[in-house]
């Protein structure tokens, strides 16, 4: 009896979660499927889910007319290099708030997080016209600087949650062997918070990758990651379905391959500290 | 060398004046143990002298140099926390280098020092382990060796054995007694247990409220108590404490007596008598819980050939020799010699 119960509830869990997994991926499998149909069939109505003529043609055309590795070198240098970036100022910031409080440290914590409610486009013109005036515009440089500034918050306020619960008194010990601050952080607190860093990491290159808004507005081709290149193919000539697909299914692609090997230590990441 | 002064030190979390001041001397190669009831300040203090917390004010002196602004990797004290802090991603090996390597000290070195460490603790076997697959006496000894091998001018002790159960907190303390014997070298050990104060201190520091209320040795702490509160701390059981006219009887405030030094009759009558409640057979030795008219509840020691059993009628007597007399203000009153 008790059994037939925990069976029909599984079964029914298992099938909720299955229908909003498919939801949420629906979108993405559309545009792959669409990326390798051929413009009159990305466009046919009522479309066609699998029975329609597979072709690479939408490839090769988006491979000839824009360069997908240069923008594919410019997406990994951007957020590999705004996320090592954050973390070089963010672990300091979150040791000494997490080690070392003051009374005002949850008003600074609370304080960074309140500048991501701010809509980013508020602070477009004055951004725009530093990095204008700094000839910043369209450099990998001052997309890293700013794409780091913008993640700063959750890298602070993701690390101080994990530094939190790892306790005082080893870094006291630490301390009290003869490490310096800098060898505390480096042999102690750093592999003690591995995961911590390591979902923070995988958390920050996503969002960087992601990043669309200060992406576009502030490059034009030189600096332009892939979030530019998919925007490249919605635009001037009218809609192309099937040739923006294949540029988003390309855009996507490692960051999903990145997503599915790192998914254990994502789930782990995002849910420390829930349990204990 | 590993002599500490305290000179004046206070010690202030806001507004809340934990330490309010603090002299103390501590001589090279002494075993001190700071002993006081949970929340009186031993970790404070034990903290201000690792370094750990800043002082307020006053100062601090370690071998006769001034070390209150010093930064605690450059006191040369070791510490042994009442968690232990080992670093779990470390292998006991690892865990027991570690200060080794912060100074620099080269691998054959560090390799010959642990080892040596091991062997004294009983470790040999387990040096490639993590801490998480040690048990917490083993763990207690992997932090004991990671404070010996750096030499330190002195140990630091915060409650070490609190963790423990009791069997093995009696064999760890033989240990560390042991290895006091051994090194020579100054311990301060902080601990809410009066016993092990007892047993393992040359000089014991009893705070109440953050206040040193007396130092001296275990037997001086004993039989000289120098105030109501050291009185009904030190000793196990605790002294009977009382007041009121049998106090005043005895020109006091506050008499007290230590269950071992009443005497005990059943028939040829004393200074109180009561009716017995409880009787506890310790199998050594006997305690009584007697009931006495006008003064309360009064705890007495007999050996086992009294035959007294609950609701017995006995009398008791305390030697005026071994009687404490304390003044209104709590502190002891001494006879005029
Ligand atoms: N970092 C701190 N901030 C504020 N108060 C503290 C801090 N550390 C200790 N205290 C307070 O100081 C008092 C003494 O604490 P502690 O030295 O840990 O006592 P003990 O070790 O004797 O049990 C307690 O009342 C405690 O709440
Ligand atoms: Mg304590």
């Amino acid at each position: 009896m008790a059994r037939a119960v925990t069976r029909r509830r599984k079964l029914a869990f298992t099938l909720v979660g299955w229908t909003i997994g498919l939801t949420l991926f629906f979108p993405i499998l559309w545009a792959i499927l669409t990326s390798f149909k051929s413009e009159g069939e990305a466009i046919a109505s009522p479309p066609s889910f699998l029975f329609f003529h597979w072709t690479l043609e939408n490839y090769a055309e988006v491979q000839a007319r824009s360069d997908y590795l240069l923008y594919a070198l410019n997406s990994v240098v951007i957020s590999l290099g705004s996320t090592g970036l954050g973390l070089l100022v963010a672990i300091p910031a979150a040791w000494s708030m997490a080690f070392a409080p003051s009374k005002r440290t949850k008003d600074i914590l609370m304080w960074m997080l309140s500048t991501k409610m701010l809509p980013p486009v508020g602070v477009l013109v004055p951004i725009y016209l530093l990095f204008r005036d700094f000839g910043l515009l369209d450099t990998r440089g001052g997309l890293v600087a700013v794409l780091m500034l913008m993640n700063l918050p959750i890298i602070v306020w993701m690390l101080y949650t994990y530094f939190k619960e790892i306790p005082g008194e080893i870094l006291e010990a630490a301390r009290m062997d003869g490490a310096t601050l800098a060898k505390e952080i480096v042999h102690v607190l750093a592999p003690m918070a591995v995961p911590g860093i390591a979902s923070t990491v995988l958390l920050n290159i996503i969002l960087a990758w992601n990043e669309a808004f200060w992406t576009l507005n502030l490059t034009a081709s030189d600096a332009a990651p892939l979030s530019a290149f998919i925007a490249s193919y919605s635009s001037p000539e009218g809609l192309f379905w099937a040739k923006l697909s294949a540029a988003s299914t390309l855009a996507i692609a490692p960051i999903l391959v990145m997503g599915w090997f790192s998914q254990k230590q994502l789930v782990r990441g995002l849910t420390f500290g829930a349990v204990k | 060398m590993g002599a500490i002064t305290l000179d004046k030190v206070t010690k202030a979390f806001g507004t809340m004046a934990v330490i309010p001041g603090v002299d103390l001397e501590i001589a090279d190669g002494e075993f001190v143990v700071f002993v006081g009831p949970s929340g009186c300040g031993k970790s404070t203090l034990l903290r201000l002298i690792a370094g750990l917390e800043d002082v307020t004010s006053g100062a601090i002196r370690i071998d006769g140099s001034d070390a209150t602004r010093v930064a605690p990797a450059r006191r040369r004290l070791a510490m042994v926390f009442q968690s232990y802090a080992l670093y779990p991603h470390m292998s006991v090996y690892n865990n027991i280098a570690f200060p080794l390597k912060m100074a620099g000290q080269d691998k054959a070195t560090i390799r010959r020092k642990v080892e040596g460490a091991a062997r004294i603790l009983n470790l040999t076997d387990y040096l490639e382990r993590r801490p998480g697959q040690l048990s917490g006496g083993q763990r207690q000894r992997v932090a004991i060796g990671r404070a010996i091998v750096r030499e330190p001018a002195a140990f630091l002790f915060d409650e070490p054995l609190s963790n423990l159960d009791a069997a093995l907190r009696v064999n760890m303390r033989l240990e560390i007694s042991e290895l006091h014997q051994s090194l020579k070298t100054t311990m301060i050990y902080v601990t809410h247990d009066q016993v092990e104060a007892m047993t393992m201190a040359d000089k014991i520091v009893v705070l109440n409220a953050g206040r040193i209320e007396q130092v001296g040795s275990p037997l001086e702490l004993y039989n000289r108590p120098a105030n109501v509160f050291v009185a009904g701390f030190i000793g196990s059981p605790k002294m009977n404490l009382l007041e009121g006219a049998a106090a005043e009887r005895h020109g006091a405030a506050t008499i007290g007596i230590r269950p071992e030094h009443l005497e005990v009759s059943t028939g040829a009558g004393g200074e109180w008598s009561g009716v017995v409640g409880v009787v506890e057979h310790l199998g050594s030795d006997t305690f009584l819980h007697v009931q006495v008219e006008g003064l309360g509840p009064v705890t007495a020691r007999v050996g086992g050939e009294l035959d007294i059993r609950h609701g017995s009628r006995v009398w008791l007597t305390p030697p005026p020799e071994r009687l404490h007399r304390f003044g209104a203000d709590g502190q002891a009153i001494r006879q005029a010699a």
